[in-house]
């Protein structure tokens, strides 16, 4: 039986404006202004940008702000911001190789060309809590020394040059879009990478995490982690070229993973890969040790049925707004839902007493 | 200076807003004949035509250019002014032409029974458009509705098809009508 | 079927790589710093109005593989036609339609015989400017590159 119910206007009215009212919060403190989101909390403009999957600080730092810092609410809120965008094109694929480097660091080789380049880090920080900065008035000042100011080479192409890891040929198939077409499995490569770059930083965590402690293990090496800004071009139909439309900061990752060879394949190193928009290398790790643990059955590897090999359920559970979407749904009102248990359970209970009765 | 660059929306969200409107009421009530403005495209194309591309084709809707239609001057305004990628018969999303330049239709996508909306939607330029001929029936019509359809038999194959099939728009200067795949069409 | 380009292929690719690159610097420019170097706009009629999208950008896997779908980012396109018939496009980052405007009028405008007098009041500061920038990103990071010293080697005990 279906029960409509209506009402609760005024009452959902006067929730939303106490909202607003405690998103402001202490009148007596000054405003947040969408620019200090910007500029102060970028590592989160960074993961709502990423797991919005729309590349765009300041409605990132918007949604922050109306979201009061719940960084799934605000990543929802760009997800339907996105919706209302025409779709202007694809771009070329961006050339990471080119990218200009604020960090980019191999676990695997120590000498490599252009170096070891720490960049903005807290890694070697003591995670001691500063008090200074409960202060106001801090303005750090990096130190500079003389650039090179030309692209580094990635550090696997060197390993490429005498076959030691799997190749990674130049394809330009069209890639799977899951934004535009229902997610079918199995998928390829490319449509799982699209999963998972904008999927749950969390979740993405917890799943390579998995498979650093045994669950699927792929003993995994960073071969080169480098975080920094690419030119992103696009073909313009009209024009008859292809034209820069912007730059961007990418976080991107590449493991080295032991691999026994198999029937076909010599023994040799193989990859797995992670590319995130913005400084989000957490997120570009977990994702390159997702992306090589879902490449079991492609490498012939044994399937030993731990979380992170299924493609089902990483895929699946990996975005925050659907998962979101469907737990939170269920505080909302299931009277009509709920009337039919009553009634069964009522149900069930009087059959069982009527049989007691009758036994006694 | 090219002739292509011209004769777009000149408030596209606005006036794709109100296309969008006439094409699903035509749509969802056969027979029903409405009026798109606010396109000027290049000859041969109609102006119904003209909008509907503009409202319902972009970057991400590959569109076959049949007979006539594939010209020039056709194909550079709907680069221009929509971006779809222009594609051999088996790939349209959407085609466009004169409905003995569509033929054979048994070339286009019917969708498939996961997923019936994979099919072609054909816009079909007329000579004329009225609301008489071929009797409609179905979803969206109270009784009966008349349409001054091309042919009759290839509707009543199509519907056989049902969920697959092609959708239609029949389009002749300003004038607009569809027949949805849903749709009985029998001869008077 | 190949599309063809509306606009006749540009005489050589000097001028074409030229073109690419003011277009290419005019979209990666800050709209309030290209509105201070260009305040006033010529009079032109809008052939397709600024409108703003989405683009879907795309990486390769392992950097040189297939292409995947990385996620989307904010464009503002536009075209216009200046009185002279100098046609102008632009495809710039970000929702600023007047950031795509003024850079398909400067488009347009460095097709006509403006061209020297425009690059050197507009795009001459924005690169140096952009040079600058990316100089100094370097910089610093430079200044984090590590010198490793070998202590001692497993083999070497």
């Amino acid at each position: 039986m279906y029960v409509a119910v209506k009402g609760g206007e005024r009452a959902i009215d006067n929730a939303h404006a106490w909202l607003a009212e405690e998103r402001r919060g202490d009148l007596g403190v000054a405003e947040l202004s969408v620019a200090q989101i910007r500029a102060q909390l970028s590592l989160a403009v960074n993961r709502v940008m990423a797991e919005g999957s729309l590349y765009d600080p300041d409605l990132a730092a918007l949604a922050i702000k109306q979201a009061r810092g719940d960084l799934i609410e605000a990543i929802f809120l760009i997800r339907a911001y996105r919706t209302t965008l025409p779709r202007l094109g694809a771009s070329c694929p961006v050339n990471t190789a080119e990218m200009a480097v604020i960090r980019r660091i191999s676990a695997t080789f120590k000498d490599l060309p252009g170096g070891q380049v720490l960049g903005p880090t807290f890694d070697y920080t003591h995670r001691l809590l500063d008090f200074k900065l409960a202060a106001e008035g801090e303005a750090a000042q990096a130190a500079t020394a003389p650039a090179a100011m030309e692209a580094v080479p990635h550090v696997m192409a060197m390993l490429d040059r005498d076959g030691m890891i799997e190749a990674e040929p130049l394809g330009n198939d069209v890639p799977a879009d899951l934004t535009r077409e229902p997610m079918e499995l199995p998928g390829s490569r490319a449509l799982r990478l699209q999963a998972i770059t904008r999927g749950d930083e969390g979740f993405i965590l917890s799943m390579a995490y998995s498979t650093q402690r045994g669950y699927g293990r792929t003993h995994a090496f960073v071969g080169e982690l480098r975080i920094g800004a690419v030119a992103v071009e696009m073909e313009i139909p009209e024009l008859g070229f292809a034209v820069e439309i912007g730059e961007i900061e990418l976080t991107e990752c590449e493991t080295v993973n032991q691999f026994k060879g198999s029937k076909t394949e010599p023994p040799q190193f193989t990859r797995g890969y992670g590319l995130v928009f913005g400084q989000t290398e957490r997120k570009a790790i977990a994702m390159s040790l997702v992306d090589r643990s879902l490449r079991w059955a492609e490498l012939g590897e044994d399937y030993t049925g731990a979380p992170a090999q299924d493609e089902e359920f990483v895929l699946m559970h990996a975005d925050n707004v659907q998962a979101t979407g469907f737990l939170e749904h269920i505080k909302l009102p299931h009277y009509v839902d709920f009337q039919s248990e009553l009634e069964l359970v009522r149900r069930l209970r009087a059959e069982v007493f009527a049989t007691q009765e009758a036994a006694e | 200076m090219n002739d292509a660059l011209l004769g777009g929306f000149v408030d596209a969200a606005v006036q794709s807003s109100h296309a969008f409107r006439a094409a699903l009421t035509v749509l969802s009530q056969p027979g029903e004949i409405r009026e798109l403005h606010g396109a000027v495209p290049p000859a041969p194309l109609s102006v119904a035509a003209g909008v509907l591309l503009l409202t319902l084709c972009d970057g991400t809707t590959p569109l076959h250019l049949a007979g006539a239609y594939d010209c020039a001057s056709v194909r550079d305004w709907i680069t221009f002014h929509c971006g779809a990628p222009l594609v051999s018969v088996e790939a349209a999303v959407f085609a466009l032409g004169d409905w003995v330049a569509l033929q054979p239709l048994g070339q286009f996508a019917i969708g498939l029974p996961d997923y019936p909306d994979r099919a072609v939607t054909l816009i079909v330029e007329m000579p004329a458009l009225e609301a008489k001929g071929a009797v409609l029936r179905g979803p969206g019509i109270a009784d009966a509705a008349y349409l001054s359809l091309p042919e009759v038999a290839a509707f009543q194959a199509n519907r056989a098809l049902f969920p697959l099939g092609f959708d239609c728009f029949f389009t002749c200067g300003a004038k607009v009508a569809a027949l949805p795949r849903s749709t009985h069409v029998e001869a008077v | 079927m190949m599309q063809t380009p509306l606009e006749a292929a540009t005489p050589n690719s000097e001028s074409l790589a030229a073109r690419k690159a003011w277009m290419g610097l005019l979209a990666r420019a800050k709209p309030g710093r290209l509105a201070d170097l260009f305040p006033e706009l010529p009079a032109h009629d809008l052939l397709r109005a600024p409108e703003i999208g989405a683009v879907m950008v795309r990486g390769r896997i392992g950097g040189t593989g297939q292409p995947f779908n990385l996620g989307e980012m904010t464009v503002t396109r536009c075209a216009l036609r200046l009185g002279s018939g100098a046609v102008g496009h632009a495809h710039v980052q970000g929702r600023d339609k007047g950031h795509a405007v003024r850079a398909a009028v400067v488009d347009a405008l460095m097709q006509t015989n403006q061209a020297e007098a425009l690059r050197a009041t507009v795009l001459v500061p924005l690169q140096a400017e952009e040079v600058a920038r990316r100089a100094n990103r370097a910089a610093k990071a430079a200044a984090t590159k590590v010198e490793f010293f070998t202590l001692v080697r497993g083999e070497d005990q």
